[in-house]
Formats: structure tokens, C-alpha cells, sequence
């Protein structure tokens, strides 16, 4: 990082002032309670006691042996309290709401994944809690809907624009706007203003942290390639962290390609987006010639958001990571595949992931290793991987 | 060549008057209607005229402009056709005419494109809401160059900034009215004496006070703080139920609005 909150020419506060004051405010709290040993502590705790961390990192002996390349770990962020690795950044946010005396926490949610995350931390911690969810992404996702009401949260849907997870990020953002003196913004993903996607980032980032202590303890080695799923980069950002000054490591982001990255039906942000400034920053962004941003498209509602964070945008700028695209079809295979072949259904999302992967690993020797970042469980997905594939089930 | 808004504001203040800035968003309902929408506001006593930039996702808007900046972009509008409209505007007025726009729309047009392209049409400043004081520098060096001022915009969060927002800023310093976003409301209650104290007396641009001003008598109360007030979605409502026919009452609601500040 060469300027505050910038990654090289990415990044940045593009934020109406009503919020800078907000956002300066919290930049100045995550600074004091990041290196703070009691917040730390805390933050440790509720980790290993509430969320079930370490996540495991699980060897897939029968992947390994069908696809005949390298060796494959899967590290098992599904595993995590609510089914993916959304609580990881979720307790630190709002573990810092607390320390701040915010009363009232709002957030966006595309696949309702990080919903549910922070409906279930203010359950835990007494707060009031309200998630913006795409009208779109309310009706693919109506089970997680019921979980964030179960958790005692208010679901507003949006109507506005695309209604999926760009719409609730600009209506948690009006919100947010409104009730600036009362109201935490948890944002879901490594984007938006400085300091969130640092800050998400260092959340996140206990995933390749866990990922190289368990790898040196089990192969004694590094891996050769980890592979996470990119919407906003959040699991993949935590996925990467830690590797990124070990450069023999090979990173790669799966982006969904949707129907396929030349119809306009996908979210693949990094092969067709351009630079652009929104959301509270500047990066990459799928957008006309005139700056209006696209619709996206993609069978993962967790996917299709048309930006992707900084540091990615970053990553790819000097070629540390490298992004592929992975169409809804290849997504489904590998979410089908995985469930035979590991009895591990994976969330669609992750499911992107591991299609990627599957492309190299056979390419790869068999000494090699690639580590799947297995981003959230697919319980979720079932209903429209059944549609998808023209199955009937009675209880939808 | 001065800046029309400072001689606009020049003028106001040896008239002992104070400015209605208004606000529309260009080509809604199409952009026949919006020339005709800005000459009648023109023509019934508005000083200084915002026109809206419309953004697939307008962070900073209330429903009223999200709508009107839908429909807009539904009809085709893009930022040629509306250097096309001020052009045909400045044929007809030489009020000063502002864009207000977020960041990207601006910024993928090409900064240094856009405002050879404002100084050019005679477009006299640039509103960017989403653009906060510590990233001016995107599109300062340009605005400068081509002699386009960048107008700053301060909040009743600002009190700490509103020194260094303020001891920048050109033309006139937007002030927000209050938390959330565009749209009329029923009272304002930001202390303004408050919020305005750290830039009294000193030598800094006029000031204008918007969102949520809906009619003459509000506009008179926010205008007595500072040197104007800004109307924008009391506008577009107009727009709105009127469409084509907009022109006739959207200058019979600028008339009354003026009178009611005069008064």
C-alpha cells in the first residue's frame, strides 16, 4: 500500500461527505483495536468458542486419485458456525460496533450469507440488526430470508435497479447516510471506502493463516496453488493473504462467467470490467462507455456483483494472482462432483472454486498441492441447482 | 472571462437577494422537455441551474431522483446528449449551468474529454457527490485548467472540515441540509448557526443550502443562514406528474418559490 488506504493506483474514500466523518471515525477505531491485546483476545475467543475455528483442512484422497495430478486439500470454511467464512469478518466488525457504542447494525447481503452471519453476531451480542437484500436474490435464497428472521433480524428487500446485491449495497449505503450517529455499516466483502477492505482483509485473513500452519503440519511444505471463489474477494482475499510474499505459491480467483463471459449474462469483472470509481472506490467494474454500471448475471447470488475489491484489482495489476472465469454450467458439475466424489456439498459460490481448480490440477505433478478454499456449504443451493437441472421438488 | 457563478452571486448580493439554485434530471422525461423545463425556471427566477447527470445507481438520491434518473437513462440519455442540451441551452440564457454527476460517469467519460468538453458548451461547474474533499485531486488539475469549478459540498457531520472544505472551495459551498438523502422533508433541524460558525465573518465563497427544501417559505428560512438555497427533487416531482406538460407548472412552482423567498 503506498498511499492510505490505497492498493497501488486502487482504492481510495470516494464517499458522499455526509459519511466521512463516519468513516474517518471508524478508520481511527479499527486502528487503535486492531494491535489492542484485550480486542484481540476477544476477537480470538469468539473465533475458536462461537464460530469453530480453526477450520479444518481436509485431504481429498479420492478427488486426488480421479483427477491423477496433485494432491488436494480442501480447507473447510463451510464448516464454520452458519455455513461459511462470512462469520469470520463479521465477528471483528461488530465485536468493533461494541467497542464503538454503536447500537444498530446494518449490512448487505447477496446470497444471504453474510446476512444471516451478522443477524446471527447481533443475536449474540444484542443488536439491533437490519440486512438490504436484492427482491431477486430474496426469492432465489428464501430459506436464508427465514434464517436472518429466525435470528431476530428485519430483512428489507430492494426493489431498485437490478435487485441483487449491488441494489442492497446502495440502500444499506442510503441507510447508512441517514443514521450515520447510530449505525454500524458491516460490509460484507474486502470493497466499498477505506478502511473496509483492509479491514475486512485482516478479518479475513485468518484463512491463509490456518491454511500454511496446517499445511507445514501436515506436508510440511507450502502449497503450490490456492484457488478461492471471487465476488467481492472476501474468502479469497483471506485465502490469499498470507501467501502473497510467497511468490512460488500460484493464487487463482475463479469469477462467475454465468452464461458465458461473451453474453452479456455474467459477472466476470476482471476479464470484461474496466476501471471505474463506485461503491466507495476505485477498481475494477463492469460498466458501459458511459460509466453506467452493468446489470450482471450468474447462477451464485453471491457472485454476481459488478466490481471486485482493490486489492484484487491490485493483484491482478501486477500479476500476483491470476482470475479465470467459470460459466453456471461448469459451476453446477463441480457442485455435483464434489458431493459424490467428497460427500461435501459446497455452496454454489465455492463450487466456482473448485470447477477452477479442476482445470489444474490434473495439469499439475503429482508432488504438487492445490488447497480449495471451500468458502460455504451448499445446503442453500439446492433448490436452484434442482432447477437448474429441471428437478421438481415438492416443498419450494 | 470571470465564472458566471461568481458574478451571478456578485450581482445577487448588490441586489441584496439570495440565490434559488435549482435541480432536474436532463432527459427525463426527454430532453425537449428538459431544455424547456430549464428555460422556464430560468424565466421565472432561478440564478443558477444543477443539471442532473444520470447514474445507474445514485447512492446520495431519495426515490424521486432514483426514479427520474431511470426513466432518464430508459430514454437513451448519455453525457453527449446532454453537451448537446446545454449547447442548445446556452443559445438561449447565460445564467450560469452546472452538472451535477457522480464520480464515474465523469471519470469513464475521460476527465481531461470532459471538461474541454464543459468549457466548450459554456458549462460554468461541476457538482460530484460522491466525490469526497480528500479525492478532489481526480479531477482537479482539469476543472482548473479549463477554468470549471468543482463545487464542494459540506454536511451538518462537517463541523470539524467545514474550515478546510470551505477555504478551497469555488463559486459557492454546497450545504447539505441534513443526514440521508435527496428529497423533501417535512422540517430540517440542523443547527446551521452551528454548523456555519467556523467560516463566519471569514473570506470564503457564498454559501447555498440543499436537499429536502420543498417550497418558498423553506427555501426563504435555509436561504437566511447563508447566501441561497437549492431545490431539486420539490422539482422533479413536478417532472414527474406532469411529463411532457411539465414546462408550465415547473415555471409557476419556481415563480412561487421565488416570490416566497423575496418576500
Amino acid at each position: 500500500m503506498d498511499k492510505i488506504g490505497r492498493f497501488g493506483q486502487f482504492g481510495g474514500q470516494y464517499i458522499p461527505e455526509t459519511v466521512m466523518t463516519a468513516v474517518h471515525e471508524l478508520e481511527e477505531a479499527y486502528d487503535k483495536y486492531k494491535d489492542d491485546e484485550q480486542f484481540k483476545a476477544e476477537l480470538a475467543q469468539l473465533y475458536r468458542d462461537y464460530a469453530n475455528r480453526p477450520s479444518m483442512l481436509y485431504y481429498a484422497e479420492k478427488m486426488t486419485e480421479d483427477l491423477g495430478g496433485a494432491k488436494v486439500y480442501i480447507k473447510r470454511e463451510d464448516l464454520n458456525h452458519t455455513g461459511a467464512h462470512k462469520i469470520n469478518n463479521v465477528l471483528g466488525q461488530i465485536l468493533l460496533a461494541k467497542k464503538m457504542g454503536k447500537k444498530r447494525i446494518i449490512a448487505e447481503t447477496g446470497a444471504g450469507q453474510h446476512g444471516v452471519a451478522t443477524a446471527t453476531v447481533c443475536a449474540l451480542m444484542g443488536l439491533e440488526c437490519e440486512v438490504y437484500m436484492g427482491s431477486t436474490d430474496m426469492e432465489r435464497q428464501s430459506l436464508n430470508v427465514y434464517r436472518m428472521n429466525l435470528l431476530g433480524a428485519k430483512v428489507t428487500g430492494v426493489d431498485s435497479g437490478t435487485a441483487t446485491l449491488k441494489d442492497a449495497i446502495n440502500e444499506a449505503f442510503r441507510d447508512w447516510c441517514s443514521n450515520i450517529d447510530t449505525t454500524f455499516y458491516c460490509i460484507g466483502s474486502v470493497m466499498g471506502p477505506h478502511p473496509y477492505p483492509t479491514m475486512v482483509r485482516d478479518f479475513q485473513k485468518i484463512i491463509s493463516e490456518e491454511i500454511k500452519a496446517q499445511m507445514i503440519e501436515k506436508e510440511g511444505r507450502l502449497p503450490d496453488c490456492v484457488v478461492a471463489c471471487v465476488g467481492g474477494g472476501s474468502n479469497a482475499m483471506g485465502a490469499f493473504y498470507d501467501f502473497i510474499e510467497d511468490k512460488q505459491v500460484r493464487l487463482i480467483g475463479a469469477e462467475a462467467a454465468g452464461r458465458g463471459v461473451d453474453t452479456p449474462d455474467h459477472a466476470a469483472t476482471v476479464t470484461k470490467g474496466s476501471m471505474g470509481i463506485f461503491h466507495g472506490m476505485k477498481s475494477l467494474f463492469l460498466q458501459n462507455e458511459y460509466g453506467q454500471i452493468d446489470p450482471v448475471y450468474s447462477i451464485s447470488a453471491g457472485l454476481d456483483y459488478p466490481g471486485i475489491g482493490p486489492e484484487h484489482a491490485y493483484l491482478n495489476e501486477i500479476g500476483r494472482a491470476e482470475y479465470v472465469d467459470v460459466t453456471d454450467e461448469e459451476a453446477v458439475k463441480a457442485f455435483e462432483y464434489l458431493s459424490k466424489t467428497e460427500g461435501i456439498i459446497p455452496a454454489i459460490e465455492s463450487a466456482h472454486a473448485v470447477a477452477a481448480a479442476m482445470r489444474v490440477i490434473p495439469q499439475m505433478n503429482k508432488n504438487q498441492i492445490v488447497v480449495i478454499n471451500l468458502s460455504g456449504r451448499g445446503d442453500k443451493d439446492v433448490y436452484a441447482i434442482a432447477r437448474y437441472r429441471g428437478v421438481k421438488l415438492d416443498e419450494e | 472571462m470571470k465564472n458566471r457563478i461568481d458574478a451571478c452571486f456578485e450581482k445577487l448580493r448588490a441586489e441584496n437577494k439570495k440565490a434559488l439554485v435549482t435541480f432536474l434530471t436532463a432527459g427525463d422525461p426527454d430532453m425537449e422537455t428538459s431544455e424547456k423545463n430549464i428555460m422556464a425556471m430560468i424565466e421565472n427566477g432561478a440564478d443558477i441551474v444543477e443539471i442532473g447527470v444520470p447514474f445507474s445507481d445514485p447512492i446520495a438520491e431519495g426515490a424521486t431522483i432514483q426514479k427520474a434518473s431511470k426513466r432518464s437513462l430508459d430514454n437513451g440519455t448519455n453525457l453527449d446528449k446532454i453537451f448537446g442540451l446545454v449547447r442548445n441551452l446556452r443559445k438561449q440564457t447565460d445564467k450560469p449551468l452546472l452538472l451535477m454527476m457522480y464520480l464515474n460517469t465523469l471519470y469513464k467519460f475521460g476527465v481531461e474529454k470532459f471538461f474541454s468538453l464543459c468549457k466548450e458548451c459554456e458549462i460554468d461547474g461541476v457538482i460530484v457527490p460522491d466525490m469526497p474533499f480528500e479525492e478532489r485531486d481526480e479531477i482537479r488539475s482539469e476543472a482548473d485548467k479549463y477554468g470549471i469549478y468543482s463545487i464542494y459540498l459540506a454536511a451538518p457531520t462537517s463541523h470539524e472540515r467545514i474550515k478546510m472544505i470551505a477555504s478551497e472551495a469555488k463559486g459557492f459551498l454546497y450545504i447539505v441540509s441534513s443526514l440521508g438523502v435527496t428529497g423533501t422533508r417535512k422540517e430540517i433541524s440542523t443547527d446551521f448557526n452551528y454548523l456555519l460558525e467556523p467560516i463566519r465573518g471569514g473570506n470564503y465563497c457564498p454559501c447555498c443550502i440543499g436537499f429536502g427544501i420543498s417550497d418558498g417559505a423553506q427555501a426563504k428560512a435555509m436561504a437566511s443562514y447563508c447566501d441561497g438555497a437549492i431545490m431539486g427533487s420539490a422539482v422533479v416531482k413536478i417532472v414527474e406528474q406532469y411529463g411532457k406538460d411539465a414546462p408550465k407548472y415547473v415555471g409557476e412552482f419556481i415563480k412561487s418559490v421565488r416570490q416566497g423567498m423575496d418576500q
